[in-house]
């Protein structure tokens, strides 16, 4: 299980698993689980293209990728994200079921790239995957704090001066580049539950931001060996295991959530996004929350609320 | 008329059969689909609406291991869906992303392994491509009648709870004080979501079933405001888009590279972006409405 054949592949999925927790992370927090789906899918589509024309699979999946990400923003600036990011979706794979036809040996490479191919990364993969992995990390490194502050308290972020639709951009940029790095390796549907499971799970065991995305990477980390040991093991696709293992953490997590807060009793939770904005400045104890739901009720109803 | 319109309709295109079952079939699949997608763009569930297609690819590619009707894996999966997401609580607008996320990791953890079992005791690598990408134009007569029988069964369940479902669309906590048991129009309306898009995914792909749920839906909500005359307009824009893509697909036949043709999936999803990107031009007249406030990671 570590013959030397084998180092390159325990790296790729630990480089894997460390951008998938970080990224994550934000993707849960910005409630973006659907287009952290969207653009590893249709970057799926931009291998197809580049294997169609000629060029490198990386450069084909990250054209697509970005331009995927780019198109979910400016399509969803005004309207539904959720309608949004389903129509880049589409279009894209469209544009891939029209590359799969138009070129013909692709079958089995289109399985690897959907499920992944972590048993055969070969050393001058990981060159690439690295350095992509180190400009994702730098880009969350910069943006870190007003990201963290759009995803948590929209408000406060948009009162303070932070600017959502640029924010979301570039966290979309930030999907892109981390799905161009891992699609190669873990493929298209595990790069999803890599990141979306693990980042659950955190969110419910700490409230901490810091402490959370830690426990993120090294939730996904767990994930990642667990699942390529049990691979190499009984030779079964390694997408299996990790998709189990996210189901089997998250659902521990919430175990231990529902235990740990079982004595506390729990906040009703509100059904409808404006009760739930009214509830939580309500029970918020923080006076910039209140400042900036002011702002904001003051921004929607310059006249006045009394009429 | 035939000469008139020779140069649009390639030769036969009405005499063949699988021309005409696709055209069948992508008339009730698109009609379903509209208000089932009216729905789920009001609720904003297109995230559960795209996921319930992938799910369908873990029923078929297991009902296919087990060696059991495909339809079967789809109905059983779907609905093993949507008491996953409802357990981990898609009714609540804040733990509705992560709850179809996780339930979409699972499924597509066991897609996986199904495919992989499957290639390994039949050697059908492309199994995995048929169930995303589909055909339209390969379709028997025995799966079009149950694709219009689940059809069917879809319908039944929404029109029954359609003013129900639409109170508590708009806005769950009036729909809660007036009586409506908003959690359990939620599962109805699931379960015929999961239904609509695991049917049509079968039938035309994972992609155009997307494509076709949330596209019109999508460009009539951007015309009109009124829910009854969006789910007409829907239902009228998701036919024309299929039909007009059946035909360009069938005249591809002759274009660059000879003999292949292009995909239908192709021409029917560019047709619907066209469609909604020319639906922003038009605005909906409607009363000066209050901004409402932004929420932490909204719907």
């Amino acid at each position: 299980m570590f013959s030397s054949f084998m180092i390159d592949t325990w790296m790729a999925a630990s480089m894997a698993a460390v951008i998938a927790g970080v990224v994550g992370y934000f993707a849960v927090m910005r409630s973006s689980a659907f287009a952290a789906h969207a653009v590893p899918l249709g970057a799926f589509a931009g291998a197809a293209g580049a294997s169609l024309i000629g060029v490198s699979t990386i450069l084909g999946l990250g054209v697509f990728a970005v331009g995927g990400a780019v198109g979910i923003g400016w399509l969803g600036r005004r309207g539904h994200r959720d309608v949004a990011t389903a129509l880049a979706l589409v279009v894209l794979l469209g544009l891939g079921s029209l590359f799969l036809s138009l070129s013909t040996e692709y079958a089995p490479e289109i399985y690897s790239l959907l499920f992944g191919e972590v048993l055969g990364v070969s050393t001058s993969e990981l060159v690439p995957l690295a350095g992509l992995g180190i400009v994702t990390i730098a880009v969350v490194a910069v943006y870190y704090r007003p990201l963290l502050l759009t995803s948590v308290l929209s408000d406060v972020a948009e009162a303070r001066g932070a600017r959502p639709f640029r924010l979301e951009m570039v966290f979309l940029v930030i999907l892109a580049l981390a799905t161009t790095m891992t699609v190669p390796v873990v493929g298209a549907f595990l790069m999803f539950s890599l990141m979306i499971a693990p980042a659950a799970a955190a969110r419910l065991l700490t409230a901490r931001p810091s402490l959370a995305m830690v426990l993120s990477v090294l939730i996904a980390l767990a994930m990642a060996w667990a699942a390529v040991a049990a691979s190499y093991e009984s030779q079964w696709p390694v997408g299996f295991f990790v998709g189990t293992l996210g189901v089997v953490s998250y659902g521990l997590a919430r175990a231990w959530s529902t235990v740990h807060r079982g004595g506390r009793g729990r906040v009703i939770q509100a059904s409808s996004s404006r009760t739930e904005a009214k509830a939580s400045a309500a029970r918020s104890s923080s006076s910039r929350r209140w400042a900036a739901d002011t702002w904001v009720r003051m921004r929607a109803f310059p006249r006045g609320t009394t009429g | 008329m035939g000469t008139f319109l020779a140069p649009v309709f390639e030769p036969g295109f009405f005499d063949s059969s699988a021309v005409n079952v696709a055209l069948v079939v992508g008339a009730v699949v698109a009609m379903v689909s509209a208000p089932v997608g009216v729905f789920t763009v009001i609720r904003g569930q297109s995230f559960a609406g795209h996921a319930f297609s992938d799910v369908s690819t873990t029923g078929g590619s297991g009902a296919f291991l087990v060696g059991v009707n495909p339809i079967w894996g789809f109905v059983v999966m779907g609905l093993a869906a949507t008491s996953a997401m409802e357990m981990i609580g898609v009714q609540r607008a804040r733990s509705r992303d992560v709850a179809t996320g996780i339930v979409l990791g699972g499924a597509l953890g066991l897609s996986a392994l199904f495919l992989y079992l499957d290639a390994t005791s039949s050697s059908t690598t492309g199994a995995s491509i048929t169930v995303l990408f589909g055909s339209i134009f390969v379709i028997d007569h025995s799966t079009a009648v149950i694709t219009a029988l689940c059809a069917l069964a879809v319908l039944a369940t929404i029109v029954p709870i359609y003013r129900m479902l639409l109170l508590s669309s708009l806005d769950s906590d009036i729909a809660a004080s007036r009586g409506v048991p908003v959690r359990l129009v939620g599962v109805c309306y699931l379960a015929a979501t999961s239904l609509a898009v695991a049917l049509s995914a079968i039938t035309i792909g994972a992609i155009l079933s997307t494509a076709l749920l949330i596209g019109p839906a999508a460009t009539a909500l951007r015309l009109t405001r009124r829910p009854g005359a969006a789910i007409v307009t829907a239902g009228l824009v998701g036919i024309g888009a299929t039909w007009l893509g059946i035909l360009l697909a069938y005249d591809s036949f002759y274009w660059p590279p000879a003999g292949r043709g292009w995909p239908v999936s192709f021409f029917v999803v560019v047709l619907i972006f066209v469609f909604y990107l020319i639906s922003g031009a038009h605005r909906p007249r409607r009363r000066p409405e209050p901004m409402t406030p932004g929420v932490p990671g909204g719907v």
